[in-house]
């Protein structure tokens, strides 16, 4: 199996769907010539042509609101919008019409179509270019949010997201887009949008994490068994709506003690709804009150401060110890 | 009832006046003292050397990423030229040479680019915007500027500028509608410098031209030669003379080009020629702008040269500052400054358990 990057996985999961099913057509921002401004649609111009992966002028309402008419009329339309900050901008579309067109029609409509954008800090990028909002679209009923962690589930959860028949935001994280390779296998791979994945099997902390936040979760739980001898049972959302909360919930009547790290701003960040719902359903479990690692609740300063900003392993390690030892 | 052509004036016009041979229409030449003159060629000779220095840090790993704007001097400087002091100015990205015009200072753009907040000026008379990354968000933002100052009864003007992409986005269209609805004193100057990103002009807008855009909103479109200083100043003042006499805005297409690229984390190469880019080399504004003050008899090479000099020094002295004020200034507790008037009280705590945290690892010594 090839080892790539995330990147390269992204435009492995849009060709091979793109081969399979000519209902599938990207578009956005320089998504052709230029392969998009991560090279993610990199050659697909070339080999598809300019009617399947299509430059839109400059206007993000413009590429949601077309993308929803496609999708209305049959099409699988895969849009990028180039950097999450300027989503806002098509905000409405998804709000207003792509989530509830299901509902609106009394299910005569679907609107399967997929939003891939960039989020998260940690590239040393322009303001606007670092936020991390997927509260935002997690509190949209009607609407699927993905955040994969790496180049293997990145792949798989594309084309599940491509398949999927309700609309989808996909968000990749920036930080993690060539950070590491993963072996990625050539045959067809998906797997199900809304289930969540242990990574890291531990009886003692269970850590909820998603995204690019992974890496430092995963490192810290590394450092807990070496140094502390803490066993941690790390979890990996994947789907942050609908999410799944089987597995946490399962893990933490095991261990009794929980973790969540997101970037997001704490306050109703999705940690927000995972300790409701470990409240809701493991609050006898609990021994000690559920810590969460995230971004505070303020605009992600420019980059010289933005790694002060971000959780890190030194910070969730200082979480972890406090939760293992109160 | 019949079916009849209804006759819409046009009020689109182009314009030029030097052109790239550096040859003059005398009767269009506007009346621009001389030491205004001589100030204009001094801005875009120092927009383009700092640009290049900018670039060079930025390869180093100095600063981070940013938006270049050399070619497009003549295009920033001649529409901001007749502004006031008391007028406002909302940039997008790509408009540094008429902020530094208007009185930002080199120092305050290094600190920016190299990820500092402080780089964001906050000086109580500086009524220009911050730059605005979000396409032709800002224009709007001057329309609402211009229509506090009608209802202030002021004779000040509000400027936007947005490139030939951010005609595509909604937020363009509803400032050009309001400002027309509201006879808004407002100037928005679309640098169409040929490039949004990968994506050319020709693919943006089927239109002809973008000052056409002007027309379905009643409101005076212009082209004009964005690389001739003396149409765009003479354009400007124009659309400004106009907004002040409360006669309401006006669309100025810019006609220059993107020298550069798009921002340095972009590779041009992959979608554009370089001979697309040669033939621009030789609509250089600011060889042309020298070639009009040597003909006038007020520029020479040798005053070029001593300019060239001290701009040079000029932009040391910045880059040692700037770079002098990011070493001391790494304060990361300032990160939640500015977000309220008062910190809420949880954001308090917050910023109370960062500091706590800060002080453990100084105790460390490291961060794992």
């Amino acid at each position: 199996m090839p080892k790539v990057t995330m990147v390269q996985a992204l435009n492995m999961a849009l060709r091979q769907e793109m081969e399979k099913d000519d209902r599938v057509i990207i578009l956005g921002e320089d998504v052709g010539l230029d392969g998009g401004v991560f090279r993610v649609t990199d050659g697909l111009v070339q080999e598809f042509g300019e009617d399947r992966s299509v430059d839109t002028p400059l206007a993000e309402s413009g590429i949601v609101g077309m993308s929803i008419g496609m999708a209305l009329y049959g099409l699988r339309p895969v849009c990028e919008i180039q950097f999450s900050g300027f989503s806002y901008h098509n905000f409405h579309q998804i709000e207003n019409h792509a989530a509830r067109l299901r509902w609106r029609s009394q299910g005569r409509f679907q609107v399967p179509m997929v939003l891939r954008t960039p989020y998260g800090g940690g590239v040393r990028a322009l303001e606007h270019h670092s936020e991390s909002r997927e509260t935002f679209w997690s509190h949209i009923p009607g609407l699927k949010m993905v955040i994969p962690s790496g180049p293997r589930n990145a792949r798989a959860l594309l084309v599940s997201a491509i398949r999927d028949p309700d609309p989808v935001i996909f968000y990749e994280g920036k930080a993690i887009y060539r950070a590491f390779r993963e072996e990625v296998p050539e045959e067809e791979e998906t797997m199900p949008i809304g289930q969540s994945q242990r990574v890291k099997e531990g009886k003692d902390l269970t850590m909820i994490s998603y995204g690019a936040m992974m890496r430092p979760t995963l490192q810290a739980a590394e450092t807990l068994q070496e140094k502390d001898g803490i066993e941690t049972d790390v979890i990996d959302l994947l789907t942050i709506s609908p999410m799944d909360d089987t597995l946490f919930v399962e893990s933490v009547q095991k261990t009794g003690r929980a973790l969540v790290v997101h970037e997001a701003p704490r306050t109703l960040g999705p940690g927000a709804e995972i300790v409701s719902r470990l409240v809701e359903k493991a609050f006898y479990y609990l021994e000690a009150p559920v810590a969460r690692v995230t971004g505070f609740d303020i605009i992600i300063p420019l980059f010289s401060r933005e790694n002060a900003y971000l959780p890190n392993v030194h910070r969730i390690l200082r979480a972890a110890r406090k939760v293992m030892s109160s | 009832m019949p079916r009849k052509k209804i006759t819409i004036p046009s009020k689109v016009e182009s314009l030029s006046i030097l052109n790239e041979k550096g040859q003059l229409d005398k009767t269009l030449e506007p009346d621009i003292p001389e030491e205004l003159l001589l100030k204009l060629h001094r801005a875009m000779v120092l927009g383009r050397r700092f640009d290049e220095r900018l670039l060079s840090l930025q390869r180093q790993g100095r600063i981070g990423t940013f938006a270049p704007i050399t070619g497009q001097e003549a295009s920033q400087l001649g529409a901001v030229a007749p502004l006031r002091d008391t007028d406002w100015m909302a940039p997008s990205f790509r408009e540094m040479a008429a902020e530094l015009w208007r009185g930002k200072a080199m120092e305050s753009v290094i600190l920016a680019y190299g990820g500092y907040n402080e780089g964001w000026p906050d000086e109580k008379e500086h009524n220009d915007l911050p730059v605005a990354i979000p396409v032709a968000s800002q224009v709007l933002h001057a329309l609402g500027i211009a229509w506090a100052m009608k209802y202030r009864q002021k004779d000040d003007v509000a400027m936007a500028f947005l490139g030939d992409g951010g005609t595509s986005e909604g937020d363009f269209h509803e400032g050009l509608n309001f400002a027309g609805v509201y006879q808004a004193p407002v100037i928005i100057i679309c640098q169409n410098n040929q490039w949004a990103i990968s994506v050319p002009r020709s693919k943006q807008t089927r239109s002809k031209t973008l000052a056409q855009k002007a027309l379905a909103y009643d409101i005076p479109g212009i082209q004009v030669d964005g690389n001739d200083i003396l149409a765009v100043y003479a354009a400007s003042k124009e659309a400004i003379d106009r907004a002040r006499a409360g006669e309401g805005a006006t669309l100025i297409e810019n006609v220059t080009y993107r020298m550069m690229m798009h921002t340095t984390a972009d590779d041009p190469k992959r979608y554009r020629t370089d001979k697309e880019v040669n033939a621009w080399k030789k609509r250089d504004p600011i060889i042309r702008f020298q070639k009009y003050l040597i003909d006038k008899g007020i520029l020479s090479d040798k005053k070029i040269n001593t300019l060239e000099e001290d701009v040079k020094a000029e932009i040391q002295g910045a880059v040692d500052n700037a770079e002098a004020m990011m070493k001391k200034t790494i304060e990361p507790m300032d990160m939640f400054n500015h977000a309220y008037e008062e910190l809420p009280p949880y954001t308090e705590q917050q910023r109370k358990e960062f500091e706590e945290e800060l002080a453990e690892i100084g105790k460390e010594g490291n961060h794992a």
